[in-house]
């Protein structure tokens, strides 16, 4: 094992892979972040015409393994190829990085829209009457009353997603994206050095620490009433003591 | 006294809910500068006829004319939203649970129907609040966000919120009940405050002072109908019905 060898050898490849894997899951989670408030509104409220297909479609996703989702896409597509010629999108479907990204929006904006649900549902009903008790219009109760409230609900729950679809991002590197994990594949068949994996394992636990570090602080702007309370309260506290 | 000189009309509110007809005709009207007291023991539907009236539970059958304008509903359901919207911001309301936004400041609060729903200059939404706050006592307390005031002080906010929007009439909804007793006595006072300075107010209530002593009318509600009203000095010295002596009887 030649722990630093591999990244001063290899630092280019880990580098590369690793903006694929962070590419990968930024858009993933964006697209699905776009996707899911309205699809949660729906799920909530929509007519049961819609509401019907969404719990399908959340239950397949929570059901299945990711990697099962990716094969469906990744080979499944390939088995369209015709069709999907036909319409002119076998040049996406092509592509494997477009297949995982597809895979990761589809899964995520699942969970998301669960999320948000859960967010929704656990807004102050008396503080959705005041709104309506000024006479708001419905877009600017949801601007101005509810969506702050889902999301303060939201956060944490949305962060852990972003974590735990960033680590299954590693899937990718199956279908052939030469993501962090894949890089790292391609190493350590050169070198058949297990510190690459080492590395790679590193690499996500920064990416992980710096994450949650940076999510912790959003969260204290996004719910400033809380974190005002809270050092009231320590403040009490102290006071209490002195 | 003409319809149309009423701030708000009532006239024969039915509301059911499923089977349960909890309204059976409640008619009540407010001319500018009333304080009509809305009394009843629980159940008897005093809550849902002041919500009623601004649509936050849409009446059954009946009508509700406001400053002239009858707001058109049928089947439990009003017809227009936008017609709802314009009704309720002529209607301010106070909440039994005071209902401040808890993620926005004291003064932030104050500001929000000003500055979102009456779209007025920041600056100018910002100048009212405090007028506002500081008449409510509550000038020290601005930037601080509800969570840490008392129930009392939440309240006054809550008024300040309704009061900022310049409604012509203000429906409050049990306001001291959630009180603790010794924070009541400053909620009633800003009212009181109010009801001299002219404001139209329709107030659920069980403080029989100030039902007695501050509102110009009574409806005693009983069983979803209006048992007994009139004027409070009348009605509280010589009740006409049994339910109304022995609900006097009762809270006293």
């Amino acid at each position: 094992m030649d722990f630093e060898g591999i990244i001063l050898t290899y630092w280019p490849k880990f580098l590369e892979g690793t903006l694929v894997t962070l590419q990968l899951t930024f858009f993933g989670v964006t697209i699905a972040a776009l996707l899911s408030p309205p699809l949660a509104m729906l799920r909530l409220k929509g007519p049961r015409a819609v509401q019907i297909p969404l719990r399908i479609y959340v239950s397949f996703v929570r059901g299945t393994p990711m990697l099962a989702q990716l094969f469906l896409i990744y080979y499944g597509s390939g088995q369209f190829r015709p069709l999907l010629q036909e319409v002119g999108l076998w040049g996406f479907f092509r592509e494997p990085y477009n297949c995982a990204l597809l895979t990761f929006a589809l899964n995520s904006t699942a969970y998301q829209i669960e999320i948000i649900r859960g967010g929704l549902m656990g807004v102050p009903h008396g503080e959705i009457e005041a709104a309506d008790g000024i006479g708001m219009s419905t877009w600017t109760k949801y601007r101005r009353v509810i969506l702050p409230h889902t999301y303060r609900i939201a956060w944490p729950a949305l962060g852990n997603e972003i974590i735990l679809l960033m680590k299954a991002s590693a899937l990718a590197s199956v279908v052939t994206v030469f993501d962090l994990m894949g890089q790292t594949r391609l190493i350590f068949s050169k070198t058949f050095d297990l510190s690459a994996y080492a590395w790679a394992a590193l690499i996500y636990l920064i990416i992980t620490t710096v994450f949650v570090t940076l999510w912790r602080i959003s969260e204290r702007t996004i719910s400033p009433q809380i974190f005002a309370s809270k050092r009231k309260d320590r403040a009490v506290i102290a006071g209490m003591r002195g | 006294m003409s319809a149309a000189e009423a701030v708000v009309q009532a006239i024969d509110v039915h509301k059911s809910f499923g089977t349960l007809e909890v309204l059976k005709g409640v008619s009540l009207t407010a001319m500018p500068h009333d304080v009509v007291s809305i009394l009843g023991s629980s159940g008897s539907g005093k809550s849902t006829f002041l919500r009623c009236l601004n649509f936050l539970e849409p009446p059954t059958s009946g009508k509700v004319i406001v400053h002239g304008e009858e707001i058109a509903h049928s089947h439990g359901k009003a017809e227009s939203k936008k017609q709802v919207q314009m009704l309720r911001r002529r209607l301010g309301m106070v909440f039994q649970q005071f209902n401040l936004w808890t993620h926005r400041t004291v003064l932030e609060n104050v500001m929000e129907g000003p500055l979102y729903v009456l779209k007025l200059p920041k600056n100018e939404a910002r100048d009212r609040a405090e007028a506002l706050l500081d008449r409510v006592g509550l000038d020290e307390r601005m930037t601080v966000y509800p969570s840490s005031l008392s129930g009392g002080q939440q309240q006054r906010v809550a008024i300040a919120r309704a009061l900022a929007m310049e409604p012509d009439a203000i429906l409050f909804d049990e306001p001291t009940s959630a009180l603790d007793p010794e924070l009541v006595g400053e909620v009633l006072k800003v009212m009181q405050s109010l009801a001299a300075e002219g404001r139209t107010m329709i107030v659920v209530t069980h403080e029989m002072a100030f039902a007695r002593e501050v509102s110009t009318s009574v409806v005693f509600l009983h069983e979803g109908k209006v048992a007994e009203s009139g004027e409070p000095s009348k009605m509280f010295a010589h009740p006409d019905t049994e339910v109304f002596k022995k609900f006097i009887a009762d809270v006293r």
